[in-house]
């Protein structure tokens, strides 16, 4: 009889046509620009340390769903997203292409799988994996060169603006600059997070409350505060990294006090700090409050009546 | 007019309003209707025929004691063939009245118009009449309309935003019965003593609008709203802040903010019922889904088989998957096709293979869409995990009893977490704390 086979589940029996695989597809698509420029500057290399980040990126997520018998994740395309931006986090030199597959066994193993996989990490993956790496190989993660084949050393726009030297803004903007793969360009960063914005897939709070913050912050100190947004990596951290979903609240409000967290400490290590960079640390650090800011911000439900305490 | 307010949250889901030009069909009386006990939110009626006994069209079969609860008709002549427990898909186990029909549609000589002088004798005639909600929730109408004294009612809210994709049932209604909408929104107000009222149609059904505003024209009291279709725009809660911008606590009444909202075929119907005195016995249903061979609104005496329905709908074109009573996003998926309709149903949605399948529930990625589309600003997610991990007091913290249950969140979920599912079996935990 045909209604023994009727499917009996609770409703809604719709479901809108978004999946986590299509989100992280838009990521993809987002870090694009940032990918091609990031080639254009720094040539070949570029190309092999993005490659090699990925493949390692998902083989470990593969190989540690098989060897845990749990069922295979990489089709959800997030081991690609945490490969390209920890590819992007790194120094266009040759040493990154054996860092690259070290960091992305700490993103993916550590950070992420040994949490219980995606959506349970409390640090953002290639975060995690940057400042590990940043700490483990100071040199490796440092050695700056110029954009071009002939790998010139040079210091970073804010290395530089430490000892007084500044960099001029259209080499700024556009990414002719050195720093890691992907820092070096906000024209590629800003039009990958218009398309986050435009997709739905990232909300302005953390990107907005995240630079503006920085921005102020350069302000009152008496700094130039475009030079801040667009130098290091705040533009990619303010869009890509600080916005990951897992490690970062649900609530606009929770939002905001996230990015303004990570602002503040960004601009605090910036001028006061001993690095130069400090947009890596205050993302992970306020990863790590994000369940605080939750507990806090949970919404005032429709018609709630105040609770006797 | 513009509406008030923007519900918050909510979702866009398609309309798929395909019936919304089909004209309603009459369905010739079936062979055999089984009416259950149990149409209503409230207590079941307890059946006054027995088997054998002769039954005609209005003849009342089931009645009960209990304020919340509302009279049950025949909606066929013929004789009844059995009286019987039995298992709704709603949980309820009840007696059903199986009634064989003779196809004469003879009328019971007890039905004749009611006389109506006052306030009682109207929430008297709409108590015999065996109204209720027919928005899909069915809570009895005589009761609403009766709210203690110390609630002072200042609108009435007529629902005809039907949010739900596929159905137009409500709005064949507006456009079909207009002037009966009218007089029973006249009557209501004159007996209820209540000064405004305000019709909420979603903008997705421009000629409804129309005919409301130009009656509005002639008519100062009444006024037409055009709702943006947001779903769940209709939900009562929602439609009241929308149209009034007040907001009705936690487990509260719409009567604690001032409110009646009745459905728009509710109020249509309580006119007819004062012209013609023939009870609920019929109802009007839009039969849609993929599988369905003509999408039809279709009005059916209330017992009709969901089977013979679909027959008379060019039965179905492939086997179906799921059959669902009411809409996509509420309604109630049924175990078999052997259901009979019920007075406050106003869909039957049949799918395929590909529209029933349920995609697999993978991890949370915590992206805030369900945050962001729940209309009662809830946190589904976090709700899920509570309900998981048993967590009685924060489900109790988050709010888990105000859920409306209309399954934005579920819907908008890129994980295709079963949010609503999870949240159900969370209101149950608390539930079943309570009574230890």
């Amino acid at each position: 009889m045909a209604e023994n086979r009727l499917i009996v589940n609770s409703s809604p029996h719709m479901k809108c046509v978004k999946s986590t695989s299509g989100i992280m597809l838009d990521v993809i698509i987002a870090l694009i620009p940032a990918v091609i420029l990031s080639v254009y500057f720094f040539s070949y290399i570029a190309a092999i340390i993005i490659a090699v980040s990925v493949v390692t990126s998902v083989t470990f997520e593969y190989l540690y769903n098989l060897l845990a018998k749990k069922r295979q994740t990489i089709s959800n395309l997030s081991a690609v997203v945490t490969g390209v931006i920890l590819a992007l986090n790194l120094p266009p030199v040759k040493s990154s292409i054996w860092i690259a597959a070290v960091g992305s066994l700490i993103a993916i193993i550590i950070v992420k799988m040994l949490f219980g996989g995606i959506g349970k990490n409390i640090f953002n993956p290639a975060i995690a994996a940057r400042v590990f790496l940043t700490v483990s190989f100071a040199s490796q993660m440092t050695s700056w060169v110029a954009p071009g084949v002939d790998s010139v050393s040079a210091a970073t726009p804010l290395a530089l603006a430490k000892v007084g030297e500044m960099t001029g803004y259209m080499d700024l903007f556009l990414g002719n600059i050195g720093g890691s793969l992907g820092e070096t360009s906000a024209l590629a960063l800003l039009i990958g997070g218009i398309w986050l914005l435009l997709r739905k897939v990232i909300t302005w709070h953390i990107p907005v409350a995240f630079i503006g913050t920085v921005a102020l912050g350069a302000f009152i100190f008496g700094q130039e505060p475009l030079f801040h947004v667009l130098a290091g990596g705040l533009l990619l951290g303010a869009i890509f990294m600080a916005t990951d979903y897992v490690t970062s609240p649900t609530t606009w409000i929770g939002k905001l006090i996230f990015g303004f967290g990570c602002g503040i400490i960004t601009i605090g290590i910036r001028l006061f700090g001993n690095l130069p960079e400090g947009v890596s640390f205050s993302i992970l650090f306020m990863n790590a409050l994000v369940p605080l800011i939750d507990r806090y911000t949970v919404p005032k439900s429709f018609g709630e009546v105040k609770k006797n305490a | 007019m513009k509406q008030k307010k923007r519900i918050k949250g909510g979702v866009k889901t398609p309309h798929y309003k395909n019936t919304s030009k089909s004209e309603t069909k009459l369905m010739p009386v079936p062979e055999k209707v089984e009416i259950p006990m149990l149409h209503h939110i409230g207590a079941p009626c307890t059946p006054t025929v027995k088997k054998g006994d002769e039954v005609m069209v209005g003849t009342l079969i089931g009645e009960s004691s209990a304020f919340v609860s509302a009279p049950i008709h025949s909606s066929v002549s013929g004789t009844v063939a059995d009286v019987k427990k039995r298992l709704f898909p709603n949980g309820a186990n009840v007696d059903s009245i199986i009634i064989k029909s003779d196809g004469k549609q003879t009328v019971d000589p007890s039905v004749k118009p009611p006389v109506v002088e006052n306030k009682e004798d109207f929430l008297k005639a709409v108590r015999d009449s065996g109204l209720v909600g027919l928005g899909g929730a069915g809570f009895p109408a005589h009761v609403k309309l009766n709210p203690p004294k110390d609630k002072k009612i200042d609108y009435l809210l007529i629902n005809a935003a039907e949010c739900e994709p596929y159905i137009t049932s409500d709005y064949r209604e507006t456009i079909e019965n207009s002037w009966n909408v009218i007089s029973g929104i006249n009557v209501v107000m004159d007996f209820l003593n209540i000064e405004n009222v305000i019709i909420g149609v979603e903008d997705n059904k421009p000629m409804t609008i129309k005919i409301f505003n130009d009656i509005a024209d002639t008519d100062k009291k009444i006024t037409a709203v055009s709702l943006k279709s947001e779903y769940p725009q209709g939900a009562e809660k929602m439609l009241i802040y929308a149209l009034t911008g007040r907001v009705v606590p936690a487990g509260g009444l719409p009567m604690d903010v001032g409110v009646i909202v009745m459905n728009v075929t509710s109020v249509s119907f309580i006119a007819k019922y004062l012209k013609t005195g023939m009870p609920l016995v019929k109802k009007r249903l839009t039969v849609d889904g993929a599988v369905i061979k003509e999408p039809s609104n279709v009005e059916v005496c209330i017992g009709t088989y969901i089977k013979d329905l679909v027959n008379f709908c060019g039965g179905f074109t492939e086997e179906p998957y799921k059959v669902l009573m009411g809409g996509p996003m509420m309604g109630l998926a049924q175990y078999t096709v052997d259901t009979p309709v019920l007075k406050q149903n106003n869909a039957i949605l049949a799918f395929n293979k590909k529209q029933s399948m349920l995609p697999e529930q993978t991890a949370c990625i915590r992206c805030g869409n369900c945050v962001r589309a729940c209309p009662m600003s809830l946190m589904p997610q976090q709700l899920d995990i509570f309900s998981e991990s048993q967590n009685i007091e924060q489900l109790q913290k988050f709010n888990v009893m105000s859920c409306i249950e209309c399954g934005a969140c579920s819907y908008v979920c890129p994980a295709k977490r079963h949010l609503v599912q999870s949240i159900r079996k969370g209101k149950v935990l608390v539930n079943t704390k309570g009574q230890k």
